[in-house]
This record gives structure tokens, sequence and C-alpha cells, in this order.
């Protein structure tokens, strides 16, 4: 992975385009966040990791309201979520959303998987959007790919169409949970180096990862989580160097 | 070199492969299925010969009643003396080539439309146009044709009507039921459930007999519906419901990171449906739909109990006479033909779809 020169501290005196405040989410009883405000500015980068099951995915589905919240506000971009069908809908087109296991959709074509939202939720005519298309696959290195079936292509690959077909929607944000965990280990560069990529053009990235190389070159901060709560967010290199609590120094030396 | 030089020499055992080799595999691998073999075989050998000989070598093909029951073999005069009144019933017997080009344009209109690359906005107004023909030749009243009362409307031409339309507006609606029942809204969910609940504890039989001597009690005096519009609802109520709740298992199998990316990309509640779940969702239930709805195909014989002439019911009409009584066995064979011929052209046809 190439240098990389971070834009938190440029973006810092900007209205932040993810805000929330006080938040809660229960599943039944379950208290499964406690009390989360976390606030991300353009173009920012952050990574957030802790243990299987402390609510890093839960957290950033709130974001796009893949799971509702109960207490406390979400604003992303100016919108806040609520019950309303139609902020909900203008938050997804503006947050992508990269998931474990892709979720291609298996009976449409690479093209077709990507020119799909640009057409529906756009609006876009098919030629254009079939344009957008190729020019997203080219930025993921596989263009070649366009006329296949998802179940045809490697995991690595997969991912990176899925990386493309949420940059077809043009978001302001992308969220990615646990991105690479899914691959097989010769994959793993391959996706990251997109994500890389995509950090240089600029983008606001939110992505639950453990993959610390990563962390440490893209970051502008890491979050760290556990049962439920934000333990500690932190600049990368201190965050590594210097974890100031318990839990975290435990976690870091069971993955470090 | 040397090891891949020899692999490609061995042969097969010689007891794999060719007639032996496909006997020994098949149908003597074993003492039991030896024993089943032979057993089959035997009666085989007992049973068809006789059966040719009654079919082919000492039937009558084109004779009168009386002649038949002089003669020792099949009397197919049943068949080929009635064919007219066994395929279109009562409908008036010099207009009988309307249902007859209603039919073939059906049959011509599926027979293209078997590629499903072929639909697409044109086909569904070339449906739409050819549903109208097949209207205006069945019914007539319009360019000059008799009109025809559906009361006369019977034999083959009613059954692929009960049964075309019958599926034609089951299968949607039993998505649209499938749907209700996964809604979060708990009203639809509810009416959803009932109905699909209500209608798989009802045998079929119970609907038309409700739909023919029930409902028009509750009609204002004077209002008629007509019957095979009545009981061609019944069927399609009846199917649907089933529909649903297949539908609902292939709902039911997809994998909730489908949902969730259509739903991440700002898709709504209809588009994700449409274009992501059911087209994978269906396909999978393809096999149970088509045994629903050959099932549906053969039910609607059933219309037989509200006095509707389906090709079963002509069928029987013809052996009440007295000089066609006793044939029934070969007047049967026929129609059990037809129904198997109607029957395998279903399930072909599904799986030309389902590529
Ligand atoms: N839909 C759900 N219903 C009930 N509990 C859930 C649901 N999704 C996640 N959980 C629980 O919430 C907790 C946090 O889950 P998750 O956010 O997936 O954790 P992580 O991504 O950090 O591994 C886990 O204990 C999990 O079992
Ligand atoms: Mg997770």
């Amino acid at each position: 992975m190439e240098e990389y020169q971070r834009s938190g501290t440029a973006a810092a005196g900007q209205q932040p385009i993810i805000e929330i405040i006080e938040m809660h989410k229960w599943f039944d009883d379950f208290h499964v966040l406690k009390d989360i405000n976390l606030q991300v500015h353009p173009q920012e980068k952050i990574v957030i990791c802790g243990p299987s099951g402390s609510g890093k995915s839960t957290l950033i589905r709130c974001i796009n309201r893949l799971e509702e919240h109960q207490r406390g506000s979400i604003i992303v971009n100016g919108t806040e979520l609520t019950r309303d069908l139609k902020n909900i809908e203008k938050v997804r087109t503006e947050v992508g959303m990269v998931f474990q296991h892709f979720n291609l959709f298996p009976h449409l074509t690479i093209l077709d998987n990507l020119t799909l939202g640009p057409i529906w939720v756009r609006k876009m005519p098919k030629k254009e959007a079939e344009e957008l298309a190729m020019h997203y696959l080219e930025i993921v290195h596989i263009p070649e790919q366009a006329g296949k079936y998802p179940g045809q292509i490697s995991g690595g690959q997969q991912q990176r169409v899925a990386i493309a077909r949420s940059l077809c929607m043009k978001p302001k944000i992308m969220l990615f949970d646990e991105p690479t965990s899914a691959l097989d280990p010769e994959m793993i560069k391959e996706v990251l180096d997109v994500m890389v990529d995509l950090a240089h053009q600029g983008m606001t990235m939110l992505v639950v990862t453990h993959e610390m190389g990563f962390a440490k070159t893209v970051a502008d901060r890491v979050i760290f989580m556990d049962f439920g709560e934000i333990v500690e967010e932190n600049e990368p290199n201190e965050f590594f160097d210097n974890p100031r609590h318990d839990r975290t120094k435990l976690f870091l030396s069971q993955i470090l | 070199m040397n090891t891949m030089e020899s692999s490609r020499e061995i042969r097969p055992p010689s007891n794999n492969v060719g007639v032996v080799g496909w006997l020994k595999h098949n149908l003597f691998n074993g003492v039991f299925n030896s024993i089943i073999t032979l057993v089959v075989l035997a009666v085989l050998i007992r049973v068809v010969p006789q059966f040719i000989q009654w079919a082919f070598i000492d039937a009558v093909w084109f004779t009168s009643g009386k002649e038949c029951h002089e003669a020792s073999g099949a009397c197919w005069s049943v068949v080929t003396k009635n064919i007219r009144f066994n395929i279109f019933g009562y409908y008036p017997y010099d207009q009988q080539w309307r249902p007859l080009l209603a039919m073939l344009l059906l049959v011509g209109m599926l027979a293209y439309s078997r590629d499903w690359k072929r639909w697409n906005k044109k086909l569904g107004y070339g449906w739409l146009l050819a549903l109208f023909v097949m209207g205006v030749l069945m019914k007539g009243g319009l360019f000059g044709l008799e009109p025809v009362e559906t009361t006369k409307w019977s034999g083959l031409p009613l059954t692929l009507l009960l049964s075309f339309f019958g599926i034609a507006a089951s299968y949607p609606l039993g998505v649209l039921l499938a749907l209700g029942r996964q809604s979060d809204m708990i009203i639809i969910r509810s009416l959803s459930v009932v109905y699909i609940e209500m209608i798989r504890g009802v045998p079929l039989i119970t609907l038309l007999f409700m739909s023919s001597v029930m409902f028009p009690l509750f009609l204002p005096e004077g209002v008629t519906i007509d019957k095979v519009l009545r009981a061609q609802a019944a069927i399609i109520l009846f199917t649907a419901a089933y529909i649903a709740e297949v539908v609902r298992g292939g709902l039911q199998a997809m994998d909730k990171g489908q949902y969730e990316a259509a739903e991440s990309m700002g898709l709504n509640y209809y588009q994700t449906m449409r274009l992501i779940i059911l087209p994978q969702a269906l396909k999978i239930v393809i096999p149970p739909t088509v045994g629903i709805l050959i099932s549906a195909f053969k039910d609607t014989s059933l219309v037989v109990i509200i006095a509707l002439y389906d090709i079963l019911n002509t069928t029987k009409s013809i052996l009440n006479t007295p000089e066609w009584t006793g044939f029934s066995t070969e007047a049967y064979i026929f129609i059990a033909i037809v129904y198997y011929l109607c029957c395998f052209s279903m399930s072909q046809y599904s799986r030309r779809i389902e590529k």
C-alpha cells in the first residue's frame, strides 16, 4: 500500500456529514448499542474495530437504516433518519454499502448489477448507465468481466464488483462491513488496493475491518467498540502504539 | 509422459459398457433387483400382446354403435363418430370452426411465448389482441358473427378456457398473496393468512358449489353473473391460495443479504421485489408451481358437478346415449390421452421457460 496523506485535519472545520448523537439501539431486550456519539466529517476515513458481537455491524447499518435505532438521533448529510420513507430512501442514495458476503444479484450480469441503481433510482438512460458502469469497472480493474454472472468470478472480483456497484450511485459516503473477511488471503490485497484508491479520491469512508495495515495507512481515526459502546477513539498511530483502555490492549494483543 | 500415455490406453472393464453392461448395471444389480426385473417382464409378456390384440388387431374404428357391440376388440368408433360433439359439445354445429380457431390461436400464442427472451411490450399487446380475438370468436355478436351463449360453450374449448385463465390469473394473485403474507402491515398480512388458510381448508368442489348455488342467493334480484365466469372465479381463487404458499417458500429461501443490498442502493419495496427478489424466488419454485398448475388443469374437470360441459362431461353425455353405452373404456382412454398431452406439454413448457 502506498503512503497516503490524511485529510482529517483539513476537514475538521467543516460541518460533519454524519452526526450520531446519544444513540441507543435494542434488539428486543438486548441493548446492542449504548449511547453512541460520533461525528464524521467529509472525506474522513474511519476504521471501526472490536470483538465479534460488539455491535460494529449494527452501528454502520444504522447509518443507512438497515437497522432502526430507538433513541437519540442520526443525521446523514443534513437528513435526519426517522420512520419517514422518503428520508430513508434519500439517505440510501447518498450512502453506499459493501457487505462481507458481497450480496451481488446472482440472476443479473455484472453489468446489470451495476446499472440497476442508476437506471431505477437515478432514472438514468440505459446507455449512459452502462457507460458509467464500465467506467467504474475499469476503476476496480475488471472491465473484461462485465458480461459474466457473479457466480462465474472469484470472491475478490465479486467484492470489487460490489464496490463498483455502490460507486455507480455516486455516493457521498461509503460503508464497509468487513469487506475482506470472507475472502481467501490471496484476494484480500486486490480489494484493499481498490479501497485505498477510493480513499485517495477523497471518499468519506467508515470501514469495519481488522486489517490493521489498512487502518494504519488510510484511517484518520480508529474507533474501538466493545459491548455496544465506543470504548476508545484515536488517530491510528496513537491507537495502536499507546492504547489507553485495558479492553483495547487486550483486543489488540489478540489480533496483532 | 509415460503415465499419461498409459492412462489414455486403459479401457473400462468390458462388463461396464455396452448392452450387457447396461443391463447388468440397471436391471440385474443384486438379487432383489433381478427378481423385480423378472416379475415385471413376466407381467409385460402377459399383458402387452393382449392389449395390442384388443386395441389394434380386433378393434373397429369407424363403425356404428351396433357393429361395435359385435366386434371383439376395442370400439374406437365411439371416439371417431362423436369427435365433434366430444370436443365442441353444445356449441352450434355449423359454428364450431370458431372455437377451433380460438384454440389454435391460443396454442400458437403459447408456442411463440415459450422463449422468455421474446417477452416484451409488443408481445404483451399481441396477447391482448389475441385474447380479444378469441373472445369475439367464442362469443360472437361482433363482425357479423352469430352470438353464442356461454351456456353453450363446452368440451375442450371450455376446459382450455377455464384452465388458461385459471392459471394466468391465479399465478399473479398467488404471488400478491405470498407478498401480502410477508408484509409488515398487519392488516394485509392477516387478510392474506386468513384467505390462504380458509381456501386451503376447503375442497374445490365446495367452492364450485358455493359459486354456483350459494353465491347467486346473495345477488340482488335480476342480477345474474355468468355461470362460466363464476366457475372460473372459483378456480382462480382456489389455485391462487396454493400458489401463494409455494411462492412463500421461495421468498423464505432468499438470502437476507439480497434485500439489504437492494435496499441500501435506494430501491423501494416495489423495485426490490420486482427486480431482485421475485425473479430469484419464483425461479426456485418453478417445479412445485408447475405441479400446482397441472393439478389445476386436471381439476377443471370438477365443473361437471355444476353442470358445465367440459370435455369430460361431453364424453359422459356420449356414453349416456343408448347407441354408445358400454364403451366407456375406449372413450376414457381417448380423454386420458388428451389430458396427458396437455399436462405433458405444460411440464415441457415450464422447462423451456426455466432456462
Ligand atoms: N437482527 C438481530 N436480532 C437480534 N440480535 C442481533 C441481530 N443482529 C445482531 N444481533 C446481535 O447484536 C450483537 C451485535 O451484533 P453485530 O453488530 O453484528 O456485531 P459485530 O458486527 O460487532 O460482530 C450480537 O450479539 C448479535 O448477536
Ligand atoms: Mg459484523
